[in-house]
C-alpha cells in the first residue's frame, strides 16, 4: 500500500506534503465524529495511550485526553506532581517501564527539545510530541493549519504572520515548517531580542516590526508572551512590550479584510492581544481548540492503527 | 464512485474491448436494466411492509451502498410521491478489525439528513457477504439516535455469513465461493453486478464485505 504510514509523530521537519494532507483530512472526518450527540467511535478499543506531562499543561493535555476517549482508547495520564516524574527518575527508565506496560501510544510534552525522540528510539510504542522544549509542537500547527483550512478554500498562496517570542516558540517553529509545506507564505515577526539568531534559516521573511507583517496578511497568529521563560531578559516591559508588538483592532486594520486571527492560547489579554480582537469576530481562538480534539484524534488513530506493528 | 478506465466501453455492445480495469474474468451478473427493476421492486416491498414511506430514511454504506440508496429513493419518489431522505455511513471507524489490519484507510463522511429518533431506516448496501460491515454500519448507526427499526436491503447476496445478519430486501440472492468477489459498479448506464476470481488484480470500487 502507497498511503503514507505514521508510526510516530515527532516533528513537522521531514514530514512530506501528502501525510501533512493525509493527517489533516482524516482530522475533518473526526471533526464530524466530534459534533454528534454520541461524541465516541469504537475504533481504539482495547489500545493503550500514556499521556506524559513534563511540563503543566492543562489545554493540551485535556485535548489529547479527551481525543483518546473519544476513539474508546483506555487512556492514562502519567505525570503531575505525585509521581515519579518528580521523584527523579530517568526519562529512560520511564521508558522501560511504560514498555512493559504494553502502552500502544505514548504522548509526551517535555521541557527538553528532543525528549519525543528519545523516547522513540527506545520504546516499542508510537510516540506522539506534544511539545519538546524549544524544539517542536506538531500537533499544534497542523490544528492551526486544519483550523485555517476551515475558513479559506486553500492554504495556497495565504500569507500567514507570526508574531511573538519566535525565538522561543516550539510553536512558530512548527508552524514555520508546516505552512510551507502546504504552499503559504510565512512572515515571522518580533522583537530582535526574541528573533533566531540565523532567521534566514527557517526559510520565512522576518520582521523587528509587527505593522510590516501583518500588512494584507491573510492571518495573523499571536504566539503567547512567556513570562515564566522570559524573566525580564528580552523586552523592559510587558507594558511597552504591548505597545509595540500587541495586536490591536487599529493594528488588524492593516491585514486583509477577511483576516482571522489565531493564539495557541492561554492568551495573556492585554499583552499580545487586546481584549476586543480577541474576544472579536475575527478572533478564530476557540476553533482552534476545538480543531485540537479532531487532529489529535486523527494522530493518535493514524499512530495507533498503522499495520504490522508488533506490541509483543 | 470513480472507475479506473471508460467504463461505458462495457455497454456499447460486447465487441468493445473491456476497459483496463475490467478483466477477462469478470462476468456480469446482472446488467443495469435487471438491477434497476429489481430495486423498483424492492421499493415496492418496503412500502407494502411498512404500509407507506411514513419517517422512512434510507442509509447507504459507504461507499458502494450510496448509488443504490439514491436509485431505490427515486423509485420510492415514483411509488409514493414523497422525497426520501438519503444519507450515508462511513463504517472504517466501527470495524471490528480497525485498529489492526487496515493500513490507514481512509475515512469518509458520514452523512445523517435528519435526527433518527424513531425512524425508519433502511440500510443499504451494494453487496452483503460476511455481515461485518453490516454490524458495523448498524453500530454506527446507533451513534446518531435510536431508530424504531433498521432493514438491511442489497444488491446481491452472496452467502459466505460470518454474523449473523440477514437481509430483509434483495435484488438477487447467490451463493458463491470465499475464491469469487462480487461488485457492484456504476456507469452512465446504471448499476451492474460482477463476479470475477477474488484474485483478480482490479479493485473497482468500495470493498463489498
Amino acid at each position: 500500500m502507497s498511503e503514507p504510514q505514521l508510526k510516530h509523530l515527532l516533528g513537522i521537519e521531514g514530514m512530506d506534503r501528502e501525510t501533512a494532507l493525509r493527517i489533516l483530512d482524516t482530522s475533518s472526518a473526526f471533526l464530524e465524529i466530534t459534533r454528534r450527540p454520541v461524541r465516541k467511535v469504537p475504533t481504539l478499543r482495547g489500545k493503550t495511550i500514556i499521556n506524559m506531562f513534563y511540563e503543566a499543561s492543562t489545554r493540551t493535555r485535556t485535548s489529547f485526553e479527551l481525543a483518546g476517549k473519544r476513539l474508546s482508547a483506555d487512556l492514562v495520564n502519567f505525570g503531575g506532581s505525585s509521581t515519579s516524574v518528580s521523584k527523579g527518575e530517568t526519562l529512560r527508565y520511564t521508558a522501560a517501564t511504560l514498555d512493559a506496560m504494553h502502552a500502544d501510544v505514548i504522548v509526551i510534552r517535555h521541557r527538553a527539545s528532543g525528549a519525543a525522540q528519545y523516547l522513540a528510539d527506545r520504546t516499542r510504542a508510537g510516540i506522539v510530541n506534544a511539545g519538546d522544549g524549544m524544539h517542536e509542537h506538531p500537533t499544534q500547527a497542523l490544528l492551526d493549519a486544519f483550523t485555517i483550512r476551515q475558513h479559506k478554500p486553500s492554504l495556497e498562496g495565504l500569507t500567514v504572520a507570526i508574531c511573538g517570542d519566535i525565538a522561543h516558540s516550539r510553536v512558530a517553529r512548527s508552524n514555520a515548517l508546516l505552512l510551507p509545506l502546504l504552499v503559504a507564505r510565512v512572515r515571522l515577526a518580533g522583537p530582535r531580542t526574541m528573533l533566531p539568531p540565523v532567521p534566514e534559516a527557517l526559510g520565512c521573511e522576518v520582521y523587528d516590526r509587527l505593522e510590516p507583517a501583518i500588512e494584507g496578511a491573510d492571518v495573523v497568529m499571536m504566539l503567547r508572551i512567556q513570562l515564566e521563560r522570559m524573566k525580564g531578559a528580552s523586552f523592559s516591559t510587558l507594558r511597552e512590550y504591548s505597545r509595540v508588538f500587541g495586536l490591536t483592532r487599529e493594528r488588524l486594520e492593516r491585514t486583509h479584510p477577511d483576516a482571522i486571527v489565531m493564539h495557541p492560547g492561554p492568551m495573556n489579554r492585554g499583552v499580545e492581544i487586546a481584549e476586543d480582537v480577541a474576544d472579536g469576530p475575527r478572533s478564530v481562538v476557540l476553533e482552534q481548540v476545538e480543531s485540537g480534539v479532531a487532529v489529535r484524534m486523527a494522530v493518535l488513530y493514524l499512530c495507533a492503527s498503522e499495520p504490522g506493528q508488533s506490541r509483543e | 464512485m470513480e472507475i479506473c478506465g471508460n467504463p461505458r466501453s462495457l455497454t456499447e455492445g460486447s465487441t468493445a474491448e473491456p476497459a483496463a480495469c475490467y478483466t477477462a474474468a469478470m462476468r456480469e451478473l446482472l446488467d443495469a436494466d435487471s438491477v434497476s427493476r429489481g430495486l423498483r421492486r424492492v421499493a415496492g416491498e418496503i412500502v407494502e411492509r411498512a404500509r407507506g414511506v411514513e419517517g422512512l430514511v434510507l442509509v447507504g454504506v459507504r461507499r458502494g451502498g450510496i448509488p443504490v440508496a439514491r436509485e431505490l429513493a427515486r423509485w420510492l419518489k415514483e411509488l409514493e410521491g414523497h422525497d426520501i431522505p438519503v444519507g450515508s455511513v462511513d463504517i472504517t471507524l466501527y470495524r471490528d478489525d480497525a485498529a489492526t489490519a487496515l493500513p490507514n484507510p481512509r475515512i469518509g463522511p458520514s452523512e445523517i439528513p435528519c435526527a433518527l429518533e424513531g425512524r425508519h431506516v433502511v440500510l443499504v448496501d451494494d453487496v452483503v457477504f460476511t455481515g461485518r460491515t453490516v454490524r458495523a454500519a448498524i453500530d454506527a448507526l446507533m451513534d446518531y439516535g435510536r431508530p424504531r427499526r433498521i432493514e438491511l436491503a442489497a444488491v446481491v447476496d452472496r452467502g459466505g455469513r460470518e454474523l449473523p445478519m440477514q437481509p430483509d430486501y434483495v435484488v438477487k440472492t447467490l451463493e458463491v465461493g470465499r475464491d469469487t468477489r462480487v461488485d457492484v459498479i456504476e456507469d452512465g448506464a446504471g448499476l451492474h453486478a460482477f463476479v470475477q476470481p477474488m484474485s483478480a488484480p482490479s479493485v473497482p470500487l468500495g470493498e463489498s464485505t
